[in-house]
């Protein structure tokens, strides 16, 4: 298991980082940001989740559509002793306001940091903006692994404290070119990912194939690689999924298996394949946890955790940093 | 189809005529400080932009990697990564952003590949952009290294590369 690449010292105080660490399959959750200014929708949302999952993704204008930010979310859910990955999207941000942030994240209490290139603007409701893209997401990998591990900043500047963060990157393995996808997360690797969090994984085949080439490359025992899943809606949402959201692929069978089911029954149809595609992938070597993300869908979370037996989820302990401790007496 | 798409898709032919010119700069390398490195630039970024941008449809970021994608510009991507395809692919291998252009990054990956000499370098991270470079000549700022000066700090492990096939 990864232990051997990442080595034995911690790089976070987080409760992800302990759980992977300690070999449990893991579970993430992506959470739904509201549009909103109130942070009670925030809180709701995660008490939904929190007890399904080992840390709560806070997604970064996520298909380029604005929503509350996930600095924001983050600085809510730390301050509640919630479990997050905080997602950095390379899209609206340059490298002076990011680096920026990865300090104010890890003062927070943020353990973990999601790493994305982000979707272009054209993706969103606002495609008139301007992309920014000054770093893709291997840079913004290696440039918070120089501040973590040599306590500077890119330009050489030093950090009285460096920022503790374990180191997540994500990776398409359903996206061409196929052939030179585990390359792209050798690379990644590379430039410091811990952990990986795919995209929505529909094509078992395909995600096998891939498995065994990271295997090939031993990039399993780099880094620990949690897999996309969530349930369809409906067929509709299928179709509209498949042919609108960028780089999400779901092959025929999954598309007609929705389309033949009564429209009634969709919903239902969309979590047992879900439900499938976990236990398929736990027979996976190489697979490390699974990352639900359940659009409009959140409600069914705790069951599908429960139908795959990985509830309960590990007991955490009190978080060992210093901030969170006088956080949480402040609840 | 036009001279350059006929050019990026013979990434041999470019990759000889690259390895040639590397030679001959680094043959004039004297030359060329003893004209200092900033006159040398004011007088090759005119015909630099001229040939690149007929071949690769060149941006001039002024930090030139096209050996190490495919001989295949990454400037001409719309989010402009530099270190291979985005997640967004389209199954046709059609761009994110562009649906009806072929992914920069699927045809490097392509073109690498068939590349004798610098084809394996397509997996090496590749630093930030230096946008203070933009608009200057890539060839002088390689020879003079300052296509490397920023960001200051860039250390990596050294990449180790390792083919399964």
């Amino acid at each position: 298991m990864p232990e051997a690449g990442l080595g034995s010292d911690f790089r976070s105080a987080g409760h992800l980082e302990r759980v992977l660490r300690a070999g449990h399959f893991a579970v993430t959750v992506e959470l739904a940001p509201p549009d909103s200014a109130d942070p009670a929708e925030v809180f709701e949302a995660a008490s939904l989740i929190a007890d399904s999952c080992d840390a709560i993704n806070a997604t970064d204008g996520s298909g380029a559509h604005c929503h509350m930010s996930s600095v924001a979310i983050c600085a809510l859910l730390t301050r509640a002793a919630y479990s997050v990955v905080m997602q950095i999207s390379c899209r609206d941000r340059n490298r002076i306001a990011i680096q920026g942030d990865i300090l104010g994240a890890a003062a927070m209490g943020v353990s973990s940091v999601l790493c994305l290139t982000g979707d272009d603007v054209g993706a969103g409701d606002q495609p008139e903006a301007k992309p920014v893209f000054d770093l893709d997401s291997i840079q913004l990998l290696n440039t918070i692994r120089i501040m973590r591990d040599e306590r500077r900043f890119l330009s050489g500047r030093s950090l009285d404290e460096p920022p503790r963060l374990f180191l997540g990157a994500v990776s398409n393995p359903f996206a061409p070119p196929h052939d030179w996808r585990p390359y792209r997360l050798q690379k990644k690797i590379e430039a410091g990912a811990d952990f990986i969090q795919s995209q929505y994984c529909f094509d078992i085949v395909r995600f096998r194939e891939f498995m065994r080439r990271v295997r090939d490359l031993g990039l399993h025992q780099k880094a620990y690689y949690l897999v996309g899943v969530g349930p369809l809606r409906s067929a509709q949402a299928a179709e509209y999924m498949r042919s609108r959201v960028p780089g999400v692929h779901i092959p025929d069978e999954i598309v007609e298996r929705m389309r033949k089911t009564p429209a009634a029954r969709q919903q239902e149809e969309g979590r047992r394949i879900c439900v499938e595609i976990i236990q398929q992938l736990r027979e996976i070597e190489g697979v490390a946890g699974i990352h639900i993300m359940a659009h409009r869908q959140q409600a069914l979370i705790p069951s599908i955790v429960k139908d795959v037996g990985l509830s309960p989820r590990p007991e955490r302990k009190p978080a060992v940093s210093s901030q969170p401790e006088s956080q949480e007496e402040k609840r | 189809m036009s001279l350059g798409r006929w050019l990026r898709n013979h990434p041999r032919l470019l990759e000889r005529v690259y390895q040639v010119f590397a030679h001959v700069f680094q043959w004039a390398e004297p030359l060329i400080a003893r004209l200092g490195y900033s006159r040398a630039d004011r007088w090759l970024r005119w015909p630099e932009r001229l040939v690149k941008q007929i071949i690769f449809d060149c941006r001039m970021c002024g930090q030139c990697i096209l050996r190490s994608t495919g001989m295949t510009c990454p400037m001409t991507c719309p989010k402009q990564l530099r270190n291979g395809a985005c997640g967004g692919v389209r199954a046709d291998g059609g761009c994110e952003v562009e649906p009806a252009v072929r992914c920069i990054w699927v045809e490097a990956f392509e073109r690498a590949r068939r590349l004798e000499i610098y084809g394996l370098e397509i997996e090496t991270v590749q630093r930030p952009v230096n946008g203070q470079l933009e608009g200057t000549s890539a060839w002088i700022n390689t020879l003079e290294g300052r296509d490397k000066e920023a960001p200051r700090i860039w250390s990596l492990q050294p990449t180790v590369i390792r083919r399964d096939a």
